[in-house]
């Protein structure tokens, strides 16, 4: 599932150490011959005391947020969290201990403890941790390619661009608006007992609006959220390009830079449109879904389910199980979608969220079919489960939130491929006879297995005989994962391929939050059911 | 030690505030101490150990604060974080909102705090998911579960000599137990302050229960039904709506609470007349601390009284505006039943279906707080006050506001995740479509 993080007005989750700190502390990093020296004494410890394996995290975790209403500020963050997670095998079982105490006696301590948790789990296990084997790579190091880093611009600038964009709202007669700007850094250290020492320094952005309008006399509201995506980019993505826009069809739409105020200005107008939208009509629409609405419709109904944690049973009690059970891939010929439906998960998309050069066990990143031509064919795991697939590696989709969390597999990026056959939106869109065109990220709801799923979009535009003639209100569609991935007709090329993605899906128990992206074209839906959403309240 | 005294917590609060120059100074002192351990496929597969205790500084100067946190309590650190947050302060910009310190208040002692769940240890956590799991394993089911325990201490001082304390204790349990080939499925989700309420063989048994019989579901039409909630499912709801409570945003026009024209819906009759919500914080079921975030003292508080809205919740700044009271929100929300219990209700119901509980609910419309969502973990069909046979899985999309003006009956309330909630008859229910999933 994904996180209520993802509305304009709250908060993405901050780890429970966080402390407040200057923007030059978060510019300085942890000096990596120190954190080798650290990690070693935990690696020593752990050995120590009969642990069979050993990694060790060593994590500064920084956030920033900028939160801004109407005229004024509403928070400033900027918030450090910094500590060890060390994990262990011992008696076959995993172990787990953490400590923001730096020092070598806590380090230590902290190992000891791991392995003694490891040898008192071992006692609840029905069979010991399987690993697949995984080279060490020596000392490496990886960093997210910023041209400017976030935390390095002054927070007075953001300060200014997210009040420009309230101004610019309200001048254009919003009678609300929040804006907001978050910035994670991740300087993670990973070393394990297999001689891996791996220094990363992960960057994303995430800047976000919402626009409201009230209508008294009617008693009604509305609201649209920017189209922004969350990235993994440094602040470059707020500087707009005019060669990363999409220009020509209802809404403006963005690639790999952002211009929040030329958004701000048209969200203000769409609220316009949105308060007069015409009710939809229940029944059947084709659907023309944009890259902007469509990556949550890949992320719930394509990522979640190909969690081969999730198929095993592991998440049952919180996010739920998995339809795409282990005979509908052993068979070969499950069909998941139609011929048009080729889904591949990576971890190397540059500006995705994804993108790391090593995941959180030390596994080096990469790229691979999930859904080939329709047909499931593969799945998202981790170095304990890789062997259950038969796979000789793991694919690298370790995360844990915090150096104090235990990491477990979480979702690479997954997204739909483009089509071959030169297409655009505005072509895709001439074809259509009834259908709805759909932009920006929702209302979202998905059963705790991925089959049924209803989503609504920021705007949905009623296309007839190949025309966007307005914009419709309460509009959601249902539909069965299967089906809905069978009834995909049509997909826009290359040019028209951008990334959405969420800050804070969250997953486990505790729970803990990643972010990830999905890339897609515009895609055609054929006679997907539509629901009218509006109600009265007497 | 992250649990301190309310002794040790005053003293390093006192010392905090001496360092203060600012014009005004508030300081929040926070710890927890706790554990978890969490199973799947009848074996254990995580399990931890957390202790934390930080600060938080937050000063003022004319309209501007500044806040700064730190772990660290030596007399230095603590000097440094009160620096740190002036800094701040100077460099920020003017809160227009801003409210100065209350004075001193006056607090009801809560009884928020159990020693037994207190001393909970890693073997105590084992012992008890070791009776969950000999549920499954003897009925030859397959149980995921998770169970928690904390310790925890708010304190806060400021400048203007208000001082609050509270020291309370939770633990939670839930478990999802599956039959072998997944057709079936049951779910359990309890919390409590005293750990001697919580059995979790008990609990894990209701699970195994409904695993077994809600296999060989069948599927009917989706549509208007009319629907009887178990506490969980009702709460899994009505949760979506208490925080609407709101009055700012109900004067803003952005809230199911706003009245066309302007203003709000307080005094106005929203929901059935046999509808009665408040919150108390010293409800002996589900205490909760006497004092809010603000440090405004928490009383019991009257939401809806015979269906009509009766408070609104209000900042300080908001209540400042309208001219009237601050009334601060509080989790201890209780809704009025009667003495029936959930088999009453089954029993008075000619047809119906019967719900355990709703799964990823999520905010359709704000305006009329249409909710979407689905079943699950045992959904089954009531006929002439039986149940007759499980159903497939249904998507819903309805409104709370819309629901708790259909209600035919109430039972008796119990404690659940969001409040006391009692069992629910409500009729003409919204299902919209059906769900393979189990």
């Amino acid at each position: 599932m994904t996180g209520v993080g993802a509305a304009a007005g709250m908060l993405p989750a901050m780890p429970a150490f966080s402390r407040e700190i200057s923007i030059a502390e978060a510019l300085t990093p942890v000096d990596v011959k120190l954190k080798k020296r650290m990690a070693d004494v935990a690696l020593n410890a752990a050995k120590g005391k009969g642990a069979t394996y050993t990694d060790v995290r060593i994590g500064r975790y920084l956030r920033q947020v900028v939160a801004t209403r109407e005229n004024r500020v509403d928070n400033i963050a900027n918030g450090e969290s910094y500590g060890i997670g060390i994990r262990v095998i011992a008696a076959g079982s995993w172990g787990f201990a953490a400590t923001d105490k730096m020092d070598d006696v806590s380090i230590a301590r902290a190992a000891e403890m791991a392995v003694a948790i490891a040898k008192g789990n071992s006692k609840l296990m029905t069979e010991p941790v399987k690993l697949a084997p995984q080279k060490g790579y020596g000392e490496v190091s990886w960093k997210t390619p910023v041209e400017v880093n976030g935390f390095s611009v002054p927070i007075a600038e953001k300060v200014e661009l997210l009040l420009g964009v309230n101004a610019a709202a309200m001048q254009a007669g919003a009678k609300y608006v929040n804006s907001n700007m978050f910035l994670v850094n991740e300087q993670k250290y990973f070393a394990s007992s297999e001689g891996s020492y791996i220094d990363q320094d992960i960057h994303r952005i995430w800047p976000t609006f919402t626009v409201t309008k009230v209508d008294a006399a009617g008693g009604k509201f509305e609201t649209r959220n920017a189209l922004s995506a969350p990235m993994g980019m440094g602040y470059e993505y707020m500087r707009p390009k005019e060669d990363q826009k999409i220009k020509g069809g209802p809404v403006t739409l963005y690639k790999n830079n952002y211009d929040i105020l030329e958004d701000v200005k048209e969200a203000t107008a769409h609220v316009d449109e949105k308060l007069k939208a015409k009710p939809v009509q229940p029944g059947k629409y084709d659907l023309v879904l944009d890259p902007s609405h469509l990556f949550l419709t890949i992320h719930e109904s394509v990522g979640h389910p190909t969690e081969l944690d999730r198929v095993l049973g592991y998440e049952a009690n919180y996010a739920g199980t998995s339809f795409l059970t282990l005979d509908k891939w052993e068979s070969k010929k499950f069909n998941f979608g139609s011929k048009e439906v080729n889904i591949i998960a990576d971890r190397t998309t540059p500006g995705s969220l994804g993108a790391i050069g090593y995941d959180d066990e030390g596994v080096k990143a990469g790229k691979w079919d999930i859904i080939k031509d329709g047909i499931l064919v593969n799945y998202q795991t981790i170095r304990d489960q890789a062997h259950i697939l038969g796979l000789k590696e793991s694919q690298g989709c370790c995360y844990a939130d915090s150096w104090d969390s235990i990491q477990f597999q979480r979702m690479p990026n997954v997204s739909l491929a483009p089509g071959n056959a030169a297409l655009s939106a505005a072509d895709m869109v001439k074809n259509v006879e009834k259908g709805i065109y759909m932009f920006g990220r929702n209302s979202y709801s998905i059963d705790q297995q991925r089959y049924n799923f209803q989503f609504s979009a920021q705007l949905a535009y009623e296309i007839k005989e190949g025309k966007i003639v307005g914009m419709l209100k309460d509009a959601a569609y249902q539909a069965n994962t299967q089906e809905f991935w069978n009834s995909c007709v049509q997909r826009c090329d290359k040019n028209d391929y951008r990334l959405g993605g969420t800050f804070s899906d969250g997953k486990g128990q505790p729970s803990q939050v990643s972010a990830v992206s999905h890339g897609s074209p515009t895609t055609r839906f054929n006679g997907v059911s539509v629901i009218n959403t509006g109600r009265r309240l007497g | 030690m992250a649990i301190l005294s309310k002794e040790e917590a005053q003293a390093i609060l006192k010392k905090v505030i001496s360092y203060s120059k600012a014009d005004a100074c508030e300081v929040n002192l926070n710890g927890s101490d706790g554990g978890n351990i969490r199973y799947a496929r009848n074996a254990v597969s995580t399990a931890g150990q957390i202790s934390v205790m930080s600060l938080g500084v937050s000063s003022t100067f004319g309209k501007k604060t500044g806040t700064a946190t730190i772990n660290e309590f030596d007399d230095a650190s603590l000097q440094k974080v009160v620096q740190r947050a002036e800094e701040l302060a100077r460099l920020a910009p003017e809160n227009p909102e801003y409210m100065p310190p209350l004075g001193p208040q006056t607090y009801t002692e809560s009884a928020t705090f159990n020693a037994a769940t207190a001393a909970m240890t890693p073997d105590t956590r084992a012992e008890m998911v070791g009776k969950s799991l000999s549920v499954s394993k003897a009925a030859n089911l397959e149980a995921a579960g998770f169970l928690e325990n904390s310790t925890r201490f708010n304190a806060m001082m400021n400048s203007k000599g208000l001082f609050a304390y509270n020291k309370g204790t939770d633990v939670s349990f839930s478990v999802t137990v599956r039959n072998q080939d997944g057709t079936g499925s049951g779910y359990v989700d309890q919390s409590f302050n005293n750990l001697d309420k919580m059995d979790t063989l008990a609990l894990s048994k209701i699970a195994a229960s409904k695993a077994t019989k809600s296999a060989g579901a069948k599927a009917i039409e989706p549509g208007k039904y009319t629907v009887i909630l178990e506490p969980l499912a009702a709460s899994d709801i009505l949760s979506n709506m208490f925080r609407g409570f709101d009055a700012r945003s109900a004067d803003e026009g952005r809230s199911f609470m706003s009245k066309k024209g302007g203003g709000t819906r307080l005094g106005e009759q929203l929901f059935s007349e046999n509808v009665n919500i408040y919150s108390d914080p010293l409800n002996p079921e589900l205490p909760s601390s006497t004092w809010d975030g603000d440090g405004l003292p928490v009383k019991r508080t009257q939401w809806v009284q015979n269906g009509v809205v009766k408070n609104l919740s209000y900042s300080r700044y908001w209540a400042a505006q309208k001219g009237v009271q601050p009334i601060p929100f509080n989790r201890s929300i209780v809704i009025e039943g009667g003495s029936q219990s959930l088999e009453d209700l089954i029993k008075s119901t000619e047809k119906g279906i019967l719900v355990t509980r709703f799964w990823y609910i999520r905010s359709v419309d704000p305006q009329t707080l249409l909710l979407t969502g689905l079943t699950r973990d045992g959904t089954f069909y009531i006929e002439n006050g039986e149940i007759k046979f499980p159903l497939k899985n249904f998507r819903f999309n309805e409104s709370p506001v819309i629901m708790l003006n259909n209600v035919e009956a109430l039972g008796k309330p119990v404690r659940t995740g969001s409040g006391m909630i009692p069992p629910m008859k409500i009729r003409d229910f919204t299902f919209t479509s059906l769900s393979d999933a189990v």
